[in-house]
């Protein structure tokens, strides 16, 4: 597994530790897990995540470089889970920390724009009644 | 330029990857050569890769990439179907 990618549970705390520092007066967290989605007649029961790993490495790298380089006094961790996550389990852990709460708030928001735009990772629903789709995010609908 | 010839790594994932169903391929290509001409060639030779669009997202050497960027010996092309991470 590479840094930015895990095949379990995501521990928060540890990222909340890996940008904790006495400097930092503010810290942002954001959790993306897996809903159930919007068609109550075949619920999302889990979603398969995948991904061109070494991509994601060298992607998610630039990312936090971006970050750091645009807020110098902030840090970033995050990391996102790949394979199956359950229903209501979090798939993605964004942390920023910074001085104060307006940059800790922007860069946790950058981030999660950023990995959603760029980074290679695909998402394959499954629901109650045995089905299961690709999802193209752009759209927000299944693809064949 | 002469042409000479190279070899190109590609790297299919997610619905690509079911569609072809492999996730690598190896394919000989005539250089210079684009990433839109190794796609065509591609759809071209394979029967199930005229399923892919003709202008998918790709990546060489993981970078994001257009279809017009040059391609050298020894490149991965990796195509990617609609991102969906976060």
């Amino acid at each position: 597994m590479t840094n930015f990618l895990t095949r379990d549970s995501i521990f928060i705390d540890r990222l909340l530790r890996a940008v904790a520092s006495p400097e930092h007066g503010g810290t942002c967290l954001f959790i993306g897990t897996v809903r159930s989605g919007s068609d109550e007649s075949a619920p999302v029961t889990d979603i398969e995540y995948s991904a061109y790993d070494e991509m994601v490495e060298v992607e998610m790298a630039r990312i936090v470089d971006e970050v750091r380089s645009r807020w110098p006094v902030a840090r970033v961790a995050l990391q996102h889970r790949i394979g199956i996550v359950p229903l209501g389990q979090a798939s993605i852990a964004v942390v920023a920390a910074a001085p104060h709460r307006d940059v800790a708030f922007q860069c946790c928001r950058y981030v999660i724009e950023e990995v959603k735009r760029r980074v290679p990772i695909w998402k394959k629903e499954r629901h109650a009644d045995g089905t299961a789709e690709w999802v193209d995010a752009r759209t927000r609908t299944a693809i064949a | 330029m002469e042409a000479t010839e190279g070899t190109i790594r590609v790297r299919l994932f997610a619905r690509y990857a079911e569609l072809l169903g492999r996730d690598t391929l190896t394919l000989t290509v005539t250089l210079p050569t684009t990433v839109a001409d190794v796609v065509a060639q591609l759809r071209r030779t394979l029967p199930a890769a005229q399923a892919l669009p003709e202008r998918p997202l790709t990546a060489v050497n993981l970078r994001h990439v257009f279809p017009e960027s040059p391609l050298s010996d020894g490149d991965e092309l990796a195509l990617l179907p609609p991102l969906a991470g976060g």
